[in-house]
């Protein structure tokens, strides 16, 4: 005589689990972290059907596909205004919107560590989650590895972004012109700083917060408020920093830059921990900042639209684009002196995204 | 920002430039050496340059001690990190870019297998020792009079501690020696000195060794110093103070940082440095040749944590790249410009002599922050004016 028992799974211990080597092995642990974990956090329809990949709607009339893709190695792996879940998401996301693209979907590729704790992958994967919902993207596949204890870091996630690109917008590096406006969208080096402060364990009086935000939303209020032929140039300045951008932009268009020291927002605590460093706010990271460069006659509207926006209320004009042979970016420094702003030379801060 | 503002308010600057050109319009030259590499980068990093009348020339001097770092003493930590796979060599960040002997650095070393570390103190390398009780940490000490009391503290706790795998090689170096090198350079082959009007004096130095120490010097060669902090609008009121000084024939020591510098300075601090270090007869400085009494090493009480000791290393000179101007520039005879390596095969990423590697040589400070001054750059200006409204 024979009984057929119900199929029964243990669930996965999310509070006192960990991450163990059978999780990479593509067998039923693997499935079962992407059932338990994976989908049930992200979950959409594509995930759901739980094939190799998603089978994905073709675009609108007349937009073209942008894809971007970006590796998140930051440590620490929580800091102060998201963890490596948000900012992997944040990352790819700004990656297509500073292409003018709505960013549409995600795929997300882990590399775990045996023996990092499930209950603080969970936190990871739904703040992903979290982030994905706000941005308006969805994770529609992904991919898990696990590799031995001291190999990896605890958590490694890359993301592959596709987005949309409507007809007639076509932002570039190249698009520079002479006379052309520098817009930030606020507050420079919040994301750099949190991390430093956190890895050297810097305490200040109120605590600096890692501006790391999905981009979309300020970049479609700007093509709102003037014609996406105006807006020449997007970035995130990421790693670098704003110098590190700026000069990108200027080779890439042959053209020189002069900035107002002045007119380049940073909070007092971001500067004073930079005092405190040795670093210079304009070559530390951002994470939720987006650089326009546009046409003269649009560049009050635009601003406007910016600081209207949640993530650009103290959006600036910083400086204006020059005619210069040797694409130097100038600064005019706040004691009246000038300066170059050249690229970072070497590492600031390894590990920072 | 409190305490930082105040000396970086534009108002301010633009009378100070009024008062320098005011000062310095009698119709002669005036030439200034900043002493320090932290002058040297402020100069550059507010660009002060614009704000000086074309009269006035700030020469840079040799106060930056990644710089003054001779490639002998770089190749001997590098021998003993790569031929002893138990010891962990650590230093200060700027060290481990400096050009040694066969194309090597430490951090080069580091690729090539040997334990390489950077720290922010010597505290660091301590605890790092204490940590690691199995592998022989050595720190890799460099700096004028600021770096030195920290040095003197730890290798006084390893040898309260009795911390046997901890060791130091001290290259620490002395400010008023080189100062006088400057005016008076050593040897027969001397090379040709620089005319120089005055100096302004080391801001965080002179807060460890007091004002003091540089009097003797303004009286023997009729030269004022003006000790100042390292804040823009220090500097630019102590080049107004130098003027005064020669304007009016004096050659005095005056102290414009007064908020952190006294007469006799950190008496603690030279306790301590004087507790742990003794004079070297003589030490090589890259660009300066080898100096009497210019330099510090570990008292033989201390000489179980002096690596140059405990590991036996011998000090090779080695001499610089011979198109290299290093040099010439510590001495102030030259300008980076006049570097035929200047911004083409040495730059920071590739750096071929010491003052292109940290922010505060000559070298690096012109290219990053100065070389548009060389070239005719055309500006399209309405930014500042545009910026007014909406900043």
């Amino acid at each position: 005589m024979s009984t057929v028992k119900p199929g029964y799974a243990r669930p996965l211990d999310l509070r006192k689990g960990r991450v163990d080597l059978a999780f990479g092995a593509g067998g039923r642990a693997m499935a079962q972290l992407v059932t338990e974990l994976f989908a049930r956090a992200l979950a959409n329809d594509y995930l759901e059907r739980g094939d190799d990949g998603a089978v994905l709607p073709a675009p609108g009339p007349g937009e073209r596909l942008v894809m971007s893709t970006d590796g998140h190695v930051v440590s620490p792996l929580f800091f102060p205004g998201g963890n490596i879940g948000s900012l992997s998401v944040h990352g790819t996301v700004n990656d297509l919107a500073v292409m003018g693209a709505r960013p549409l979907y995600l795929a997300a590729g882990f590399i775990l560590e045996e023996g990092y704790p499930l209950a603080d992958l969970a936190r990871i994967v739904e703040s992903m989650a979290a982030a994905a919902r706000a941005a308006g993207v969805q994770v529609v596949t992904g991919d898990t590895k696990v590799v031995e204890q001291g190999k990896g870091d605890g958590v490694f996630i890359t993301t592959t972004g596709i987005g949309a690109l409507p007809a007639g917008r076509d932002p570039g590096g190249a698009r520079a012109r002479p006379g052309d406006v520098v817009l930030v969208s606020g507050r420079l080096g919040e994301h750099g700083m949190a991390i430093m402060a956190q890895r050297e364990s810097l305490a200040f009086d109120s605590e600096i917060v890692s501006d790391s935000a999905a981009l979309n939303g300020l970049v479609e209020a700007l093509y709102a408020a003037a014609p996406a032929d105006a807006i020449r140039v997007l970035r995130d300045p990421t790693r670098g920093g704003l110098a590190t951008t700026l000069n990108e932009i200027a080779a890439q268009s042959g053209v020189g830059m002069e900035l107002d020291e002045v007119a380049i927002p940073v909070s007092p605590q971001v500067r004073a921990a930079c005092e405190l460093l040795g670093l210079d706010p304009l070559y530390v990271a951002n994470e939720g900042k987006l650089v326009a460069l546009c046409a003269p006659e649009h560049a009050d509207a635009l601003l406007a639209a910016m600081r209207a926006h949640p993530l650009g209320s103290e959006a600036a004009r910083i400086g204006i684009i020059t005619a210069d042979p040797q694409h130097f970016v100038q600064l005019r420094t706040g004691v009246g002196g000038r300066r170059m702003v050249d690229w970072l030379a070497g590492e600031q801060l390894p590990r920072i995204c | 920002m409190k305490y930082v503002d105040e000396f970086r308010d534009q108002a301010l600057a633009a009378g100070l430039a009024r008062a320098i050109a005011h000062e310095a319009g009698t119709g002669r030259d005036y030439a200034f050496m900043e002493f320090c590499g932290g002058h040297t980068h402020t100069l550059s990093r507010y660009g002060i340059a614009d704000l000086l009348p074309p009269t006035l020339r700030m020469i840079h001097g040799p106060g930056c001690p990644v710089c003054v770092l001779p490639i002998g003493r770089v190749d001997m930590a590098i021998r003993l990190a790569l031929s002893r796979p138990g010891v962990i060599l650590c230093t200060y960040g700027d060290c481990l870019r400096v050009p040694a002997s066969d194309g090597l650095s430490l951090l080069k070393a580091k690729a090539l297998g040997a334990d390489v570390r950077m720290v922010y103190s010597a505290a660091d390398a301590l605890a790092l020792a204490q940590r690691e009780p199995g592998r022989e940490v050595v720190f890799f000490a460099i700096g004028f009079e600021t770096t030195t009391p920290p040095t003197a503290l730890v290798l006084r706790q390893a040898a309260q501690q009795g911390l046997a795998n901890f060791s130091v090689i001290c290259n620490h170096v002395l400010t008023p020696a080189a100062i006088a090198a400057i005016l008076e350079p050593p040897g027969g082959n001397a090379p040709q000195a620089v005319h120089i009007d005055g100096f302004i004096g080391p801001a965080h130095v002179s807060t460890i060794i007091g004002s003091r120490p540089y009097e003797a010097f303004a009286a023997t060669h009729g030269k004022p110093v003006v000790i100042a902090g390292f804040e823009p609008l220090d500097v630019m009121q102590a080049i107004l103070m130098l003027l005064r000084q020669v304007n009016t024939g004096r050659a005095e020591v005056e102290n414009e940082f007064t908020r952190a510098v006294t007469r006799d300075g950190n008496l603690k601090a030279q306790a301590l440095v004087a507790e742990v270090f003794e004079p070297r007869a003589s030490f090589e400085w890259r660009g300066l040749g080898t100096l009497p009494d210019s330099a510090l090493r570990i008292r033989p009480a201390f000489a179980a944590w002096d690596a140059e000791t405990k590991f036996g290393l011998d000090y090779t000179p080695v001499p610089d790249n011979k198109a290299c101007e290093c040099g010439a520039i510590l001495r102030g005879v030259k300008a980076p410009i006049d570097c035929k390596l200047f911004g083409t095969v040495c730059t920071p990423e590739t750096p071929m002599g010491s003052c292109m590697v940290s922010s505060e040589g000559a070298c690096a400070a012109h290219y990053n922050y100065g070389r548009f001054r060389d070239v005719p750059v055309q500006v399209t200006d309405t930014a500042a004016s545009r910026n007014q409204e909406t900043a």
